[in-house]
């Protein structure tokens, strides 16, 4: 049985991959893992719900879950915050490098590197 | 009155230390030395500074500023209040405001962090991947060059999908070694604070070349834990590499205008290593700090 982040996972992927709202039971018929209790796919689909990452809407006596967004939106709103471009310069992350621009690093890179293939 | 005088001193000394430092190079040759500098300057200014305002206005009392505080408060609970004269009111209600805006702004941008993280590590958990390559880093599925430590109790290092494809094996191997650093040495803490100041007071100067001093000693130290491990002409290529990649048009105003320079320094330092400070010099400005960050509230407690 795969860990609860893992499954959460999962399951993002199948709901991101079909294109229209599923019930729990449909989700846990693409789910890899057959042995999986249709309970436990009904809470964690209620987890992402609560945490805002799914919407549900009803249908009939079920649920039917669909991303709030799209998976490149959130790999988008990582990337901002990772490459320091919301625009506050907050302490939450320490980042490896800024950009640099001009030719003088483009230079010293290529001199670099040239310096250890010889 | 001498208290007063002296905790005013010490605030102008601290803030011309300080900017003084934004300009010297020699915190270069020992970023961790001159991080500890930083921070004991930056303590002392605002434990200096309030006290400054308290010692005057509690002069009256001759008790200095903590017993002073207190007889105050006190006072004002059973209803004797001494007769104030409005510049001394003034000083104080500005010295109290001080104290709570240096307290709590720290806090709130604490707080705020801390809820940017807990976001980033939820959505971290649903689109990043691990790679048998580089095992115990999560890999997000970006095309740009991405690496960077997400700072908390279970700390995370993330580099993007771009990043393996633009560097070696060796260079990622210095990347990491970087990062690590960051976590070991929770330099996030050491940021925050100065991050917190900056947001206080967005239009100072010296809060925005002190933040971006500390920002760069920080890098330094890192660089200088990760070539311990490795070589670091990989390190200073794969910061060429990660500068020049440019995977995105930056936005006007996102970047410190230091930024790219800040790069070229790190790189330049670790290709032409400078002689490190002299365990003299280093221990001097360490007990200078310490000396520094306990003389205020010393001050604090002289009376008169």
């Amino acid at each position: 049985m795969k860990g609860l982040g893992e499954l959460e996972r999962s399951i993002m992927d199948i709901l991101w991959a079909e294109n229209t709202p599923l019930t729990a039971r449909e989700v846990g018929r693409l789910i890899e893992d057959r042995d999986l209790a249709p309970t436990t796919v009904m809470t964690v689909l209620d987890r992402l719900a609560r945490k805002g990452f799914l919407n549900r809407t009803r249908d009939g006596r079920a649920w039917r879950y669909q991303p709030a967004a799209s998976r490149d939106a959130y790999v988008a709103e990582l990337m901002l915050e990772a490459l320091d471009l919301t625009g506050d310069r907050d302490a939450a992350l320490t980042r490896f490098a800024r950009a640099v621009s001009g030719s003088e690093a483009e230079i010293l890179l290529k001199a670099l590197t040239e310096l250890e293939e010889e | 009155m001498i208290a007063a005088a002296v905790l005013a001193a010490l605030a102008m000394i601290c803030a011309v230390a300080a900017w003084r430092l934004t300009f010297a190079r020699w915190t270069w040759r020992a970023p961790r030395t001159a991080i500890l500098l930083w921070q004991s300057l930056g303590l002392t200014w605002g434990l200096a500074s309030i006290g400054a305002l308290l010692a005057f206005a509690l002069d009256p009392y001759r008790k200095g500023v903590v017993h002073g505080l207190a007889e105050f408060l006190l006072s004002v609970e059973f209803g004797a209040r001494q007769p104030y004269d409005y510049l001394r009111l003034g000083a104080l209600v500005a010295g109290l405001s001080l104290l709570a805006v240096l307290v709590a702004l720290p806090l709130a941008a604490g707080a705020q962090t801390l809820r940017a993280r807990r976001r980033h590590r939820l959505l971290l958990a649903l689109v990043a991947r691990d790679e048998p390559a580089v095992p115990g880093v999560r890999v997000v599925d970006f095309p740009g060059a991405a690496a960077y430590c997400l700072p908390g109790l279970k700390s995370q290092v993330v580099i993007s999908d771009g990043t393996l494809h633009l560097l070696s094996s060796a260079e990622l191997d210095a990347v990491l070694a970087h990062e690590a650093a960051h976590v070991r040495e929770r330099h996030d803490l050491v940021l925050l604070p100065f991050a917190a100041l900056r947001r206080a007071l967005p239009w100072s100067k010296l809060v925005r070349d002190a933040q971006a001093s500390v920002e760069l000693l920080v890098e330094m130290a890192a660089d200088d834990r990760a070539r311990q491990q490795c070589c670091p002409r990989r390190l200073a290529t794969a910061l060429l590499r990660f500068g020049t990649s440019a995977a995105l048009p930056t936005p006007q105003g996102a970047l410190g205008v230091s930024a790219p320079s800040s790069v070229m320094a790190r790189v330049d330092r670790l290709v032409r290593p400078e002689v490190a400070l002299p365990a003299t010099h280093r221990f001097l400005i360490l007990a200078g700090s310490v000396a520094l960050a306990i003389s205020a509230p010393l001050l604090w407690l002289l009376p008169g």
